[in-house]
């Protein structure tokens, strides 16, 4: 009665072993390292989204998971399960690719019940994992249709298929919609979060593809030369970049940097610019407090408001030099003490080019870096 | 079409408005002039040019054919006239029989028939063989990264550069040791060796063209390396195999040296046989005999090339385009 009872607990859920657990892993190739001591804890049904630019070693974090790769150093355990020099096939894992993979050779149905062959299942319980994936996945009457009779879509389908009949723990996504067009894109995007929802695994998912990242993610890590530099969740990613480069990868639009300094007046801080003093009292620090010296400071284009008046912690004013409709909303690229600033607005509201505007914005939601190291202050 | 109506938009539209038909091909705008796809004199320079050269080249490499086809064809008595390129007065398969069934090589009277079946037996197993062989040294090669692979592969290369002859002698005394000396099985040994570097160069470069990422779902999905090969390797690389089929069988039909020198007159290939059918020296140059020996000579690898040839260049365009 007890254990139950802490086990059950919110506490213990903390304590509770990781679906997938990476520990100091090294990878190299030859002289050349790739990842170096990283650590990563999966949480049991999690979504967890490697988030990077190309060559910033996600996918390769992935493969050594999947055990595709040889790690150099370090080991993963999966559902508690040391799994560091075990096969692919018996890490309990499914894998979707990039460019489907599919094997051109074989129906749909071949290419599904193909792993389940090898494993030497039964026929009829290959049959009911095909019937059910199928199900799921909508693609029962393409089951007797080779790969290259389907279209970009249809082919990921049956690609997440084929890790679905699996019946693993943990799935793994690599960039599985780089390749489609922008439509089928956000659509399958949506069927795998309900997909995620439905079957409650445990997923890690590379990409590239900040608003993949952010729509799907329970969690997203971002990377940059093998480096996790944040994992968080996606609004605190969002919200509250550990530092600069996070800052500007995520958001589209981009975040607004401005470079100044920080100085203090009357035991009062303020960033300062030329042309610019912003009051920063009301700045969440995330280190004690913010310390007088060289800063960039950040403010994303939808936090800024058009048109403020003297009431907003700060405004300026500043002339309308391009405006950049995008659908819904417009971006007004103006300037402030000399360097450029964006401001995103809704279409209606969007100013002529070379009108005068004011444009304010409440240091609450800034995010201010130190000019060296390009860490959140 | 009339310039005064096109010069005339607003007689146009009235005009047009009442009549469908005509509005579809007089539309305001249109002039006309050249429209659509442009239209070639079937006897423009260039398809002179183009059909003229073809022409010349395909009879130039035609005419041996022909003569010899012809000269087979006829009696003795007819090939003394000397009219070479005249067709048969009287058409006679006699030295067609006689090359494939009783012409004389030293002391064997058996025609080509022996040698036949004597290329058939080195033929078979050592194509068999060497492409199975190097079909998976390729498939090893381009998608196990192992140890020492590279090297393995840069001196099989390196073979593929070294002159033959160099090593005939060698071979000679290994196959002596090894008691197979002047029998097929030692041919078809030496034939198979030969074969590799090329051979394994081929298929490492077209298993390297197959997409990483199959390889790596096949393993996720619990293949091995032979469940790999057979299941997923193979069945997508018929063009390939096509090609070192090709490859294999005319080299080895046609192989005159090796055969030459690790066999001995009762297991002569049909290479050596015909040499020492055209190029006896006692009696009579039976022309007709010779020219119907080297068509039988020459005929299984026609046949293959026909049978295969569109495979053949799928397979050797296969390497540059994307599957």
């Amino acid at each position: 009665m007890l254990m139950t009872q802490t086990r059950s607990a919110p506490v213990a859920a903390i304590t509770e072993p990781s679906s997938v657990s990476v520990r100091d892993l090294r990878l190299s190739f030859g002289s050349v390292s790739v990842l170096s001591d990283l650590n990563l804890e999966i949480r049991e049904g999690e979504f967890l989204v490697l988030l990077g630019p190309s060559g910033c070693g996600k996918s390769t974090l992935l493969n050594c998971i999947a055990g595709l790769l040889d790690i150099s150093d370090g080991q993963i355990f999966i559902k508690g399960k040391n799994v560091t020099w075990e096969e692919p096939k018996d890490r309990g894992i499914g894998m979707v690719f990039q460019s489907y993979a599919l094997y051109p050779q074989m129906t749909v149905k071949g290419n599904l019940s193909f792993g389940l062959k090898n494993a030497g299942l039964p026929r009829d319980e290959i049959e009911r994992r095909i019937a059910q994936a199928a199900e799921i996945l909508q693609i029962g009457p393409l089951l007797e249709r080779r790969p290259a009779q389907l279209s970009g879509g249809q082919r990921q389908r049956v690609a997440i298929g084929r890790a679905l009949v699996r019946d693993v723990d943990v799935f793994l996504f690599d960039e599985p919609l780089s390749n489609l067009d922008a439509k089928l894109r956000s659509e399958l995007r949506v069927e795998i979060k309900r997909l995620h929802q439905r079957l409650a695994n445990t997923m890690i998912y590379v990409t590239h593809d900040q608003i993949e990242a952010l729509t799907l993610a329970d969690r997203i890590a971002v990377m940059k030369n093998g480096v996790i530099q944040q994992l968080d969740a996606p609004q605190v990613i969002y919200n509250r970049p550990v530092n600069r480069y996070v800052a500007g990868f995520l958001g589209s639009p981009g975040m607004n940097f401005t470079d100044g300094e920080i100085a203090l007046r009357d035991g009062a801080a303020f960033f300062t610019a030329p042309g610019m003093a912003v009051p920063l009292h009301k700045y969440r620090a995330s280190k004690g407090t913010l310390q007088p010296g060289p800063a960039v400071f950040g403010m994303r284009p939808e936090h800024v408001a058009l048109n403020a008046g003297a009431d907003w912690p700060f405004s300026a004013q500043g002339p309308c030099e391009i405006v950049e409709p995008m659908g819904s909303d417009s971006l007004i690229w103006t300037q402030i003490g000399g360097q450029s600033f964006s401001v995103r607005v809704t279409s209606e509201r969007a100013p002529q080019l070379g009108d005068i505007v004011s444009v304010g914005f409440d240091p609450i939601n800034a995010s201010i870096f130190d000019a060296a190291s390009g860490e959140r202050l | 079409m009339n310039p005064q109506i096109s010069s005339n938009p607003a007689t146009l539209a009235t005009t047009v408005a009442g009549m469908d038909a005509v509005a579809d091909r007089v539309r305001p705008g249109v002039e006309a002039g050249p429209r659509g796809s442009r239209r070639r004199s079937a006897l423009s320079t260039r398809n002179v040019v183009i059909y003229g050269v073809l022409s010349v080249v395909a009879i130039y490499y035609l005419i041996p054919l022909y003569v010899m086809v012809v000269t087979s064809l006829k009696g003795m008595p007819e090939i003394r006239l000397g009219n070479i390129f005249a067709p048969p007065m009287e058409i006679t398969f006699e030295p067609w029989a006689k090359a494939w069934a009783s012409a004389c090589t030293g002391l064997n009277c058996d025609g080509l028939s022996r040698g036949f079946w004597n290329s058939v037996r080195i033929t078979v197993p050592s194509t068999i063989l060497s492409i199975l062989i190097a079909s998976i040294n390729g498939y090893a090669l381009a998608n196990w990264r192992f140890k020492g692979g590279e090297l393995f592969f840069t001196i099989l290369i390196v073979g593929a550069f070294i002159p033959y002859q160099v090593m005939i002698y060698p071979i000679v005394i290994i196959l002596r040791e090894m008691g197979i000396y002047g029998t097929l099985t030692g041919l078809t040994i030496v034939h198979t060796i030969f074969g590799m570097p090329i051979l394994t160069l081929l298929f490492r470069n077209y298993f390297a063209s197959v997409p990483e990422e199959l390889f790596k779902a096949a393993r996720v999905d619990g293949a091995g390396f032979w469940g790999i090969y057979w299941k997923i390797m193979l069945p997508m690389s018929l063009p390939i195999f096509v090609v070192a089929l090709i490859l294999q069988v005319t080299g080895i039909w046609n192989d005159f040296l090796f055969g030459v020198v690790y066999t001995r007159p009762d297991t002569y290939p049909m290479t050596v046989q015909l040499n020492n059918i055209v190029n006896s020296v006692q009696g009579v140059k039976e022309y007709n005999v010779n020219m119907a020996a080297t068509i039988l000579t020459g005929l299984v690898p026609l046949v293959i090339y026909f049978v295969s040839g569109k495979l053949f260049v799928r397979g050797i365009a296969a390497g540059a385009v994307k599957g």
